[in-house]
C-alpha cells in the first residue's frame, strides 16, 4: 500500500522507510521530462510556495523555485533575511505562521538545527526542510539517492566511498543513513581529523552495515561503483591551521582515476572546490552536474506528493 | 535500632534511593517545595546497604507516579513510597516516560530550543535503564544530564 505523503512534513530522511523513500524516487522519475521543459503540466497552477531562505543557498533554492515554476506554482518568499522582520528580531515561529497563512507548502532553511521540526510545529502547510544548521538535509540525501537509483539501478549493491570532510558534511551523514537502509557496502575516506561521527556509524551498523575506513583513496576506488566526494568546509573548522593542514589532500584527477573501474561514477553535492579537478568533469565518471539537475525533478515530486496534487 | 536521620511521616510521600547528591535537582524538578506547600524534609549522603543515598519526604502530599517518574533521568534507582498513617501503602520504582518536556535545556547551542522561541525544551528519551536522552528539535544527546536541568 503506498504511503499518502499528503500534508507531510520532510524534515529528515530518518522519517521514511526503504519503501517509502523507494516510492518517492519512482514518482520523481515521472518529473523528470517534466523537469526538462520536454513535457508541461500545470499540476500545482493553484498552489503557493513560500521559499523561507535564513541562510544562503545556490543549488537548493533555485532548484526548488524551478521545480515549481515547472508545475506552474507560484513562489512567494525572501533569499536574504536582512530584508525581512527577523531583523526587527521576529522568531521563526512567528514568520511561519505567516508563510501559512499565505501558502500551501513552505520551503525553510534556517542556521538552527531543529528548525524545520520546530517549524513543522506552527504549521498546517507541509514543511519541506532546506537544511537546518549541521542538522539535515532531506531532500539533498533524497536527489543523491535518485542520482544513485538513476545510474546504477540496484542502490543496495553498490559499493560506495563516501570522501572527504566525514565530520561536519551534513550531506554525508544523511546519505551513510540512507545507504544502510538499503543495504549498500560503504567504505569512509578521510584525514583521521575529519572521520565519520560515531553516532553516524552506530547508526549504520544497526541497520546492518558494516562500513570501512581508511586514509587511503587509491586503495578504496578500485572497486567502488559510486565516490562520493564532499568539500573541505573551511566555514566549520574552529581551528584554521587545522584547515590548512587537511585541504587539498585527496584531490580526483583522471590519472587517479585510471585504476578505478570503467562505471565508477563520481558525484559531488557542490560546489566543489579543487577536490575534483577540472579535467574530470569531461570523463564519463563524472555525473556531478546531473546530480545537480536531480534536484528539480526530486523536488518536484515532494512538492506534489506533499499538496497531494499528483499526476 | 539507629535513629532515624529524619523523622517518620504520617502521611505523604517518601522518595529512597535517590542518587547521591541529586535530592535538590529532584526537587527542582518537582517543582517542590511550593509556596504554602507541605513540610519536605531532605536528606543527603545518607549511607545504605547499597551506599550513599539521598532521601526525600514530602508530607501531607501523594505525588502521582506519572509525576515523579521523570526523576529517573537523574535518580534511575529511586522509589516512591506513599505513605499512609505511617504504613507504606503503595511503592513501586521510577521509571522514566517516553518524553520529557520542559525539564532539560538542549547541549548544543545553536538548537532551535535555545534561539528564543515560544517553545518548551523536549527530549526523546532513548535508553531508560541507562538514562539517555536526544533533543527532540536537533537530535543531539547531552553527556552529562545532570548539567542540563532547567
Amino acid at each position: 500500500m503506498p504511503m499518502d505523503f499528503t500534508g507531510k512534513d520532510i524534515i529528515s530522511i530518518k522519517d521514511f522507510s526503504k519503501s517509502e523513500i523507494n516510492q518517492i524516487l519512482n514518482y520523481a522519475i515521472k518529473m523528470v521530462p517534466y523537469a526538462k521543459g520536454d513535457k508541461t503540466t500545470h499540476l500545482l497552477q493553484d498552489k503557493i510556495l513560500s521559499s523561507l531562505f535564513f541562510e544562503p543557498s545556490t543549488r537548493t533554492r533555485l532548484s526548488f523555485e524551478s521545480a515549481m515554476n515547472r508545475l506552474h506554482g507560484r513562489v512567494i518568499g525572501f533569499a536574504d533575511p536582512t530584508a525581512t522582520s527577523q531583523k526587527k528580531g521576529e522568531t521563526l515561529s512567528d514568520t511561519i505562521r505567516m508563510a501559512d497563512a499565505y501558502s500551501d507548502v513552505i520551503v525553510v532553511r534556517h542556521p538552527s538545527e531543529g528548525a524545520a521540526r520546530l517549524a513543522a510545529e506552527f504549521s498546517d502547510a507541509p514543511i519541506l526542510n532546506a537544511g537546518d544548521g549541521a542538522g539535515h538535509h532531506p531532500t539533498q540525501c533524497l536527489l543523491d539517492l535518485f542520482t544513485i537509483y538513476n545510474e546504477k539501478k540496484d542502490i543496495g549493491k553498490q559499493n560506495v566511498v563516501l570522501l572527504g570532510d566525514l565530520k561536519y558534511g551534513r550531506t554525508v551523514h544523511s546519505l551513510a543513513y540512507a545507504l544502510s537502509l538499503f543495504g549498500a557496502n560503504l567504505t569512509f575516506v578521510s584525514p583521521k581529523s575529519l572521520q565519520m561521527p560515531r553516532e553516524v556509524v552506530n547508526e549504520c551498523t544497526q541497520l546492518g552495515g558494516n562500513p570501512n575506513f581508511t586514509t587511503k583513496l587509491e586503495k578504496a576506488l578500485s572497486d567502488a561503483d559510486i565516490l562520493y566526494v564532499t568539500r573541505i568546509q573551511k566555514e566549520r573548522f574552529p581551528d584554521l591551521e587545522e584547515y590548512n593542514r587537511v585541504v587539498g589532500i585527496y584531490q580526483i584527477t583522471t590519472s587517479l582515476l585510471e585504476h578505478a573501474k570503467e562505471e565508477l561514477r563520481i558525484m559531488h553535492p557542490l560546489p566543489r572546490v579543487t577536490e575534483i579537478a577540472a579535467e574530470v568533469d569531461k570523463t564519463p565518471h563524472a555525473i556531478y552536474f546531473k546530480q545537480a539537475f536531480n534536484g528539480v525533478p526530486i523536488r518536484m515530486a515532494l512538492l506534489s506528493l506533499v499538496t497531494g496534487v499528483k499526476l | 535500632m539507629k535513629p532515624m536521620k529524619i523523622p517518620r511521616i504520617k502521611n505523604g510521600t517518601v522518595i529512597d534511593h535517590i542518587t547521591a547528591g541529586n535530592a535538590i535537582k529532584v526537587l527542582h524538578i518537582l517543582n517542590i517545595p511550593q509556596q504554602q506547600g507541605s513540610i519536605v524534609s531532605v536528606a543527603i549522603n545518607v549511607k545504605s546497604h547499597m551506599g550513599k543515598k539521598d532521601i526525600v519526604k514530602i508530607e501531607n502530599r501523594e505525588i502521582a507516579h506519572q509525576e515523579v517518574d521523570k526523576i529517573a533521568l537523574i535518580a534511575p534507582k529511586a522509589t516512591i513510597n506513599i505513605i499512609r498513617n505511617y504504613d507504606v501503602a503503595e511503592k513501586h520504582k521510577v521509571i522514566l516516560p517516553n518524553e520529557l518536556i520542559g525539564i532539560a535545556k538542549c547541549s548544543n547551542p545553536t538548537c532551535i530550543s535555545n534561539g528564543g522561541e515560544p517553545v518548551r525544551s523536549r527530549f526523546i528519551v532513548v535508553d531508560k535503564e541507562k538514562p539517555r536522552i536526544r533533543c527532540y528539535y536537533c537530535e543531539r544527546e547531552p553527556d552529562d544530564i545532570a548539567s542540563r536541568i532547567i
